[in-house]
């Protein structure tokens, strides 16, 4: 394995919200009464259940608890070991799949001001992502503006299945606040179930959920590319977290081919789509979806053309990698700079 | 891409130059909007009529996404005594398999019997859109071979289909289309699969079709162009629902053959699916070896359209990964983003590569070697 840095950035680690009612604090009165009479319950997503092997390494997992949920275990298992100066925090806390506006809004800001008091305020290597309730576009911006006053706060996030595609115009606004105020916007992978979680309806498992995740940012960045997101917002950056890497290039392939038979579709599109994704777009390492060989990564990056497109990440505590091997195989010296320090620094203003 | 062929280029060309080719994507369509009408029930003649056929998606004619040209086809193409683009077998012999050397044509028909959601009626437009492609195109041109069109919403009716045409030298696969009401792995599909494997057919899925679900996890885009880039990401779903289903560890005989939804995907698909298999297993116990072994084994890939990399030769990455002899090249005429086969592939391939690549593979795949 390629050795490994001190002074990087993990662009992914998940602190777990221990339980819906360790929300109630920061909720206010008629919210935590709606919480209590109705006897709602905490807000796992099926994407990530707590037992299963993926959501957490078998040595990071707790005896008691969801994963991830300990500060503690998350500085003994990667802050201190990775000789990390941040780790970038992205609750997967199941709040997109709920459908009230309101409900969400006021949930979104409860774990926005938990993970403030329960893990920023604790740690300074820790930043934070702004979760937001997309179900009201107006609410997300009010809530992205809110946030921003802390600049701890890093990056707004986004789940990679939503209710629309994210290029639609209606989420526009949460785009105009994010490149305003230096944000990065992290699309993670997730699912609200407000539809099925593949292009061709339910599948029958967990692993087949996860394994879709892949095709969902595919079509994501489709998206994302063809309504001219970029062409609007061209400061903004957006990441895919947990997207999977090896798929980036035989899929820009294609759609830089239909791209260019049929632009007259689309024609405020002015740049080619490898284009826009080497400005615009980055990926972060984990989970490294291609064989453990040297020569197989050496072709994965050459083809990328472009050192700049991903950033170091652990995914703590999912389980995508062994030990201490957070590097795969092959990654010269230069390039393990670049993806541990170098791009995630120049992917988020906020951490310089 | 979107090439318009000045009027005889073609003709100039003389087949006798080139090396022969198998080209296992050709969409014969109707000249007619009543052609099947003699191989339909008056009932269901009458049913068209008053009612039409009723798809899993909105739009009474047409798709809801506008193509790119009329019919998604070559403007080029429109045969001289009218119709649509690739109706007139006469004008496809002189555009496509004479001046291309085509020694076999795959015939993979759309917008028939498919995606329809009486499913009575899916039946009897398979059906006869199956007579059809004898009666006006295999039986009339040797070169040219048929696909069995099934129900594809109704297993066992679609399985009656298959058995009924097995045997028939017409017909060297199963048609079905990637998008279904269901992933394609599901329990609802398994008679086609074990009719296809009892009669020695493939079965050919072909980007495209309507089963309902939105073509993204996350809804309906705005545009064409994300509805074709789009087809490759419901392929990636459908093979993907098909492993973990267990169908090619129940069907070990069972070919596939994944049908214009390129190629490129697919060796990072098979990855992902291994990688998180050594997590996940215990979930599938029914897939019981790693699922790029069955990929390997079971897959064949069409190449139209091929994915066009900046610098060409990194495709050879790819189909090193994939392997020179699952390859099969295809056109897709008439549609507009036909591959032309004198083009597709960078210089440096072996003899032996780019005649397994052209034509080898397909013979020997659909038992014409």
């Amino acid at each position: 394995m390629a050795s490994l840095i001190a002074g990087g950035v993990d662009c992914d680690v998940h602190p777990a919200v221990p339980h819906l009612t360790s929300l109630l604090p920061y909720l206010n009165d008629y919210w935590r009464d709606q919480v209590t009479t109705r006897g709602m319950v905490d807000l796992v997503s099926q994407s990530y259940p707590k037992n299963s092997p993926i959501v957490a390494r078998p040595d990071w997992r707790p005896e008691t608890g969801k994963p991830g949920e300990s500060l503690e275990d998350m500085q003994r298992h990667v802050l201190d070991p990775f000789q990390l100066t941040h780790a970038i925090c992205n609750p997967l806390y199941g709040v997109q799949m709920v459908f009230s506006e309101d409900l969400q809004a006021a949930f979104c800001r409860a774990l926005n001001d938990w993970l403030v008091k329960e893990w920023l305020d604790r740690d300074k290597r820790l930043r934070g992502s702004i979760v937001i309730p997309t179900q009201s576009v107006e609410k997300a911006v009010t809530e992205i503006e809110r946030c921003a006053q802390d600049r701890r706060f890093v990056q707004v996030l986004m789940l990679v299945m939503g209710d629309t595609p994210l290029g639609k115009r209606a989420l526009w606004p949460i785009y105009e606040a994010a490149e305003r105020l230096d944000l990065p916007v992290g699309i993670h992978a997730g699912s609200a179930y407000h539809n099925p979680p593949t292009a061709v309806g339910w599948g029958s498992y967990h692993i087949e959920d996860y394994v879709g995740q892949a095709q969902a940012f595919q079509t994501q960045l489709t998206s994302l590319i063809v309504e001219g997101v970029f062409v609007k917002y061209p400061r903004l950056k957006m990441v895919m977290l947990e997207s999977g890497v090896s798929w980036i290039s035989p899929y820009l392939w294609r759609l830089h081919k239909f791209w260019r038979g049929v632009r007259m579709e689309t024609p405020w599109v002015d740049r080619a789509p490898l284009e826009i994704v080497r400005s615009n777009i980055r990926f972060s390492l984990q989970p490294f979806d291609a064989p453990p060989d040297a020569e197989t990564l050496i072709r994965l990056f050459d083809h990328m053309q472009s050192d700049e497109l991903v950033l170091f990440s652990t995914d703590y505590p999912h389980w995508q990698f062994d030990g201490q091997d957070a590097l795969p195989e092959g990654l010269s010296p230069d390039l393990v700079r670049k993806i541990m320090i170098d791009n995630p620094h120049a992917t988020y203003p906020r951490l310089n | 891409m979107n090439i318009q062929f000045r009027e005889g280029l073609e003709a100039a060309s003389s087949p006798t130059t080139k090396t022969a080719i198998a080209d296992c994507d050709i969409h014969p369509a109707r000249a007619t909007r009543t052609e099947l009408y003699p191989y339909l029930a008056k009932r269901w003649q009458h049913h068209l009529e008053v009612y039409g056929v009723h798809a899993y998606q909105g739009m009474m004619e047409g798709p809801p996404y506008p193509k790119a040209q009329p019919n998604a086809s070559r403007r080029d193409a429109y045969p001289p005594e009218g119709g649509p683009q690739g109706s007139s077998l006469s004008f496809m012999q002189k555009q496509l398999l004479d001046p291309n050397n085509v020694q076999l044509g795959v015939l993979n028909p759309l917008n028939t019997g498919q995606g329809i959601r009486n499913h009575e009626l899916s039946a009897a437009l398979c059906s006869a859109i199956n007579d059809w492609q004898i009666d006006k195109w295999t039986s009339k041109d040797k070169r040219l071979k048929a696909s069995i069109v099934v129900a594809n919403e109704d297993g066992l009716s679609a399985a009656a289909e298959i058995r009924e045409r097995a045997g028939d030298k017409n017909f060297v696969q199963v048609l079905l289309l990637s998008r279904n009401v269901e992933p394609l792995g599901q329990r609802r599909y398994w008679p086609i699969y074990q009719a296809a494997e009892e009669a020695g057919l493939p079965v050919g899925v072909h980007a495209f079709g309507f089963g309902g679900n939105p073509i993204t996890p996350s809804g309906w885009p705005s545009y064409y162009i994300e509805e074709m880039v789009g087809h490759s990401q419901c392929q990636q779903s459908a093979l993907a629902s098909l492993v973990l289903e267990g169908v090619f560890e129940r069907f070990p005989k069972l070919k596939m053959v994944m049908i214009e939804a390129g190629f490129g995907w697919a060796p990072s698909l098979a990855w992902r699916l291994d990688k998180v298999w050594q997590r996940l297993r215990s979930e599938v116990p029914h897939v019981k070896r790693p699922p790029s072994e069955y990929i390997c084994e079971q897959v064949w890939w069409t190449t139209q359209p091929m994915e066009d990399p900046e610098r060409r030769e990194d495709l050879f990455d790819v189909i090193k990964w994939i392997g020179w002899d699952r390859l099969l090249f295809a056109t897709d005429y008439p549609h507009w983003d036909y591959d032309e086969p004198s083009r597709v592939l960078p210089a440096g391939v072996s003899e032996d590569n780019r005649e397994a690549f052209y034509l080898g593979n397909a013979k020997k795949l659909y038992g014409l070697a």
